[in-house]
């Protein structure tokens, strides 16, 4: 069995190596074969661990990864409910984005496409290796891995530079983050001169409050950076550059997703500080205000999503914040779903429209494109939280838990899902209804896409759909599965003593008198023919996204490039250079003779005075050393 | 045995090769003598020999009260690894090239391999001296005679800096003879000699200087970048790979065993040093558009972690340095020769001048993709593991100073990053338009190198292993001095 979890991982790397090294010989369909087959398997493996409930009480430790007097620390999986839900995310979604892929990436040369799919099957091997580590430092290896093929991938054009700009600001955002992760790793290890999660948690209530708020906050920092919240959030939307799969993929169903899951799997630690836990929740609930004001009027349609995604991430960290840890784990399995939809139903608008991006430029799209149109709808009403959707049941969830903990909270929260109705009504009727505002060309060229991508839609549209019946509320006659399942390794907030049924149907109400009105107010304004996409005054702000872009470059990048171009040519040419030259410049002088015998014969003088080097050796040496050197020797 | 074979394989050799009567025989007598001293020291390595051929003691010079001795620990072992293997890539990868005047070039590079050697091996102050100038001297003379139009200029800047450390070195070996009770050079002896506080405070920082200018460490650098531009590229990748570690193990065997309370009583501004110089570079290398300029200051970055590492005086802090060494000259080793590559290939190094490779030269891509990855230490290549537990030793050090030196992995990203893209990405410019790929003997070399970076940073123990008594004698000696 230990073997078999050490396949999951193992499978995605074949897949990469073998795809990678034979990018000139394999042929299209069999590359498309091999890199969804392995992820397929490995999705079947991580069945059978579900199905069987294989979750070892200790880890599996496979050999000692580093391990000196003072730190062990093994290359070690940690299977357990936690990591289990993970990766069939992970493999399950993934698989289908595999899929999906052989279509979508069709107008590749096959040497290219192995590249896509080598990219793609090792970002899978990092991610797995970033769940089922049973230390920090394997999760931290394939924190950075996923850091890695993301960035291959945003960059995978790489002929376009812009879109190398983008790919370089995600990995260096991350990078930021990951500062502070290994800080924390450091921290632990200096404390407990452990990162074994049994040790770490065991020992956990024997760190001072100062230790535990130090290192929850320093890896809440490297959640930041990866799944793109305040004030490390720029680099995401940017990510759109890569090819839409991957931005399903990567950086809407799994990747970001990482920092939820590490703060879930460090829920003992955040436990014990109140203060870290205040930090979450407030940092994501801006994040998910800030991201949903954004998305209000981008054209772009990845852009949009891109920025949801922002705001979605934002709501899984008010969750966390409040400590409904099982709830904010529940928001990352909806989100895969109904986001990856969207985004792969974006692909196939794009695919359809000729790889045009800008909504005001589409519209009618519905008669077209029938099941794109049929089951993005589905993604927008989970993602709008239309009642019974999966996403209508786990953000009801956050939206319950954060209410319980602080007012305030729960009507900021509650605010930024009338956002997401909002934006995401006005992309869906921009697209799909009203008249067609391309050109004729576009027009001529529209079509539904090829099975291998319309299945994926459709079997995502049904988890999306009816996905969060797992955790349906007692009281729509459903049971909570899902924190039962979880329980092991993640509590569940507690809603003890509390009248949920009233807050329950409120919200209920809530929801469906709020989206009524803004489907209507939608209606109006989006659902038409002309579309200028234009905007003054305040919309224009959040046009440009709050200008945050131009802010980082004015008070960081700038300034940065300042200093280094400052110290490259003044401070190291002029000043230590400068010195160094200065003294250079007086030795020359003095000893000319030095310079006239460094300007002489090279060879011959180097020949010289290496032989009289040895000879001077020998000559040192008297009689009787030289047969002891002898005696020594034979 | 084996021990006196490492030192006297090259320099045998290297002598015969002046006498050759062509160049093509000395290039191939060559790399079948890199081959030969890889073998033997990977024979040591493997316990296929006894271990008695680790150490080797002659008298040398008794009037003087010097011993030849050798001898060899994990850390001594690994160098010597590391120094065979560079020289066996470097004459692989560049066995296509032609060089000029090749005896005298093949001649002095071996010299230098030979020299470099007994640095490693040596136990004697006077031997160790001895072969810190074998190993100079013919560097001096390679990089004034094989490099592009200033190498003169640079080469004499080398040879001033280096020779005034020499100088400071050799004085501070008289002093310590005089110091010892049995007037003796012998590493042990040093151990033992009877120093005031003020005494070993001045001593230890005669050494530390001459060893600082090596390595190099702030504001000793300068001399660096300049030589490594100017210098033809194979003779650099030895410079950067091997030979500045001279300095680092000089501090590991030498400085830090010999001056243990001036070692902690100091650390604290030569860690500051350490970490002025890893950011100082980090943040020069960004906008340098010279490829060689760029590697020069990305390793004077690496060297100042190294450096402050050591004087963090943790385990695991002694232990990253040492694994580094290695993995910092073999990683560095695989960019040189890629800027060797395209500088002989495409006639430029100017990183503005090229682009859009990746089209052209996509095996030279991915091989220069995982030097870079190996540069900006991600995990599962060889470098994160040495710079994790160097950074994870300077967090037990200090926090802040830790924070501080973390934004330099910020900061390789930035121009690591950069230089791929600019190198490999976008369209191709004129330099760049019709480039051909990496030549068969420089893949083959580079491929040899990724391999070692991948499955290092995958599997570390066996080097952990190797290096553990190294770090517990190096700690120790420091730790009965706090007792």
């Amino acid at each position: 069995m230990n073997a078999l979890v050490l396949c999951i991982p193992l499978l995605p790397f074949l897949g990469f190596l073998l795809v990678g090294l034979l990018r000139n010989k394999l042929s299209r369909p069999l590359i498309g074969i091999i890199a969804s087959g392995v992820i397929g398997i490995a999705f079947i493996l991580t069945l059978v661990i579900f199905f069987t409930h294989y979750y070892p009480a200790n880890a599996i430790t496979y050999f000692d990864f580093i391990k000196n007097s003072k730190y062990d620390i093994s290359f070690s999986f940690q299977v357990d409910q936690l990591s289990t839900l993970f990766m069939l995310i992970i493999t399950g979604v993934g698989f289908l984005i595999h899929v999906y892929s052989t279509s979508y990436m069709h107008d590749e040369t096959p040497a290219h496409y192995a590249r896509y799919f080598s990219y793609l099957n090792l970002f899978v091997f990092s991610m797995l290796l970033l769940v089922l580590g049973a230390n920090y430092v394997i999760m931290f290896l394939g924190w950075e891995g996923v850091g890695i093929c993301s960035y291959l991938l945003i960059g995978y054009w790489f002929k376009n530079n812009q879109y190398n700009y983008a790919a370089r600001k995600a990995f260096v955002m991350n990078r930021i983050g990951d500062v502070g992760f290994l800080l924390a790793i450091f921290w632990l290890l200096a404390r407990l001169g452990s990162v074994d999660y049994s040790i770490v948690f065991s020992n956990a209530s024997a760190l001072s409050t100062t230790d535990v708020t130090g290192i929850t906050i320093l890896l809440f920092v490297g959640a930041i950076g990866k799944s793109a919240q305040i004030p490390l959030y720029t680099w995401l939307p940017d990510a759109m550059a890569g090819p839409t799969p991957v931005s399903a993929l990567i950086h809407a169903a799994t990747m970001v997703t990482a920092g939820i899951y590490m703060i879930a799997r460090s829920n003992v630690l955040y436990s014990l500080s109140p203060v870290s836990m205040d930090i979450v929740a407030v940092i994501g609930v801006a994040t998910a205000l800030l991201a949903a004001s954004i998305a209000l009027f981008q054209n772009d349609i990845k852009k949009v999503l891109a920025y949801s995604t922002v705001s979605q991430l934002g709501f899984m960290f008010v969750a966390l914040g409040v400590g409904a840890y099982t709830t904010g784990v529940f928001h990352v399995m909806t989100h895969a779903f109904f986001k990856a939809l969207l985004f792969l139903g974006a692909g196939s608008v794009i695919h359809a429209m000729g790889g045009e991006q800008d909504i005001t430029k589409m519209g009618g799209l519905r008669k077209k494109i029938p099941i794109t149109y049929w089951t993005f709808l589905i993604a927008v009403l989970a993602i709008s939280g239309f009642p019974f959707t999966s996403g209508f049941i786990s953000k009801d969830e956050i939206l319950l838990a954060a209410y319980s903990h602080s007012k305030p909270l729960f009507w900021l929260t509650a605010f930024a899902a009338v956002l997401t109705a909002f934006y995401m009504f006005r992309v869906f009727m921009l697209v799909f209804l009203g008249g067609f505002r391309g050109n004729d060309e576009q027009q001529h060229h529209l079509h539904e896409s090829p099975p291998a991508m319309t299945i994926p839609l459709i079997i995502l549209a049904i988890l999306a759909a009816i996905g969060g019946f797992v955790q349906l509320p007692e009281l729509f006659g459903g049971h909570d599965y899902f924190n039962q399942f979880l329980a092991p390794v993640v509590p569940a907030l507690s809603h003890e003593g509390e009248n949920l049924a009233t807050k329950e149907y409120a919200l209920l109400g809530g929801t469906i008198v709020g989206l009524i009105i803004i489907f209507l107010f939608c209606k109006k304004w989006f659902a038409v023919n002309q579309f200028e996409g234009k905007y003054t005054g305040f919309k224009n702000v959040l046009a440009h996204k709050w200008y945050m872009d131009e802010l980082y470059d004015a008070i960081i990048v700038n300034p940065f490039n300042n200093i280094a171009g400052f110290l490259k040519s003044i401070v190291e040419k002029s000043g230590i250079d400068g010195i160094v030259n200065g003294v250079g410049r007086f030795i020359q002088y003095s000893s000319r003779q030095v310079r006239l015998i460094q300007s002489g014969l090279v060879g011959n003088y180097i020949l010289i005075m290496v032989l009289s080097i040895t000879v001077l050796f020998m000559v040192f040496w008297n009689q009787d050393l030289i047969i002891a050197f002898l005696q020594k020797i034979f | 045995m084996i021990a006196l074979l490492l030192i006297l394989i090259p320099f045998l050799s290297g002598l015969a090769a002046f006498f050759m009567k062509d160049g093509k025989m000395a290039r191939n007598w060559s790399l079948f003598s890199s081959l030969l001293t890889l073998l033997s020291i990977i024979a040591l390595l493997t316990n296929s020999v006894p271990a008695s051929n680790e150490s080797f003691d002659i008298a040398w010079l008794p009037f003087l009260g010097s011993s030849f001795s050798l001898a060899m620990n994990g850390l001594v072992k690994m160098l010597v690894l590391l120094n065979a293997i560079i020289y066996f890539i470097v004459f692989l990868a560049t066995f296509r090239r032609t060089f000029d005047q090749p005896n005298r070039y093949f001649g002095l590079m071996l010299l230098m391999q030979a020299g470099m050697m007994g640095v490693f091996l040596a136990a004697d102050g006077l031997v160790f001296y001895f072969f810190w100038e074998l190993a100079l001297v013919p560097a001096y003379f390679l990089c004034s005679q094989w490099g592009n139009e200033k190498k003169i200029q640079a080469t004499f800047k080398f040879f001033v800096y280096t020779f005034l450390g020499s100088l400071l070195m050799l004085i501070g070996m008289i002093i310590m003879h005089a110091k010892t009770p049995d007037h003796s050079y012998a590493l042990q002896s040093f151990m033992h000699a009877k120093l005031s506080a003020t005494e070993e405070n001045l001593l230890f920082w005669l050494f530390f200087i001459a060893f600082a200018i090596k390595m190099p460490l702030f504001p000793f650098h300068t001399w660096q970048p300049f030589a490594y531009e100017q210098t033809d590229t194979s003779i650099t990748i030895i410079l950067s790979s091997v030979m500045v570690k001279m300095g680092l193990f000089a501090v590991l065997r030498w400085l830090l065993p010999v001056f243990p309370h001036a070692s902690i009583s100091n650390s604290h501004i030569i860690i500051i040093l350490g970490v002025i110089s890893l950011l100082y570079a980090s943040v020069i290398a960004v906008r340098q558009n010279d490829l060689k300029r760029l590697i020069a200051y990305s390793s004077i970055a690496h060297i100042g972690l190294m450096c402050a590492a050591i004087f963090s005086g943790t385990v695991p802090g002694m232990q990253g340095v040492m694994i580094q060494m290695f993995n910092h000259g073999i990683i560095v080793a695989g960019l040189w020769i890629t800027a060797e590559v395209i500088e002989t290939q495409y006639g430029t190094r100017k990183i503005s001048e090229l682009g859009g490779l990746a089209q052209k030269a996509p095996v030279l891509a991915i091989l220069l993709l995982v030097m870079a990855l190996g540069n900006i230490a991600l995990p599962l290549t060889s470098a994160f593991v040495g710079e994790f537990l160097m950074f994870s030793g300077l967090f037990q050090y200090n926090l802040i100073i830790c924070a501080v030196a973390l934004v330099s992995i910020i900061l390789s990203a930035i121009y690591t990053l950069n230089m791929v893209q600019n190198i490999f990405y976008g369209n191709t410019l004129p330099a760049t338009q019709d480039a051909t790929d990496i030549n068969r003997n420089a893949r083959t070399a580079m491929i040899l190198l990724a391999i070692c970076i991948l499955f290092l940073g995958f599997y570390p123990q066996p080097l952990i292993e190797l290096l553990n008594s190294s770090v517990q004698s190096v700690l120790s000696g420091l730790n009965l001095v706090l007792k």
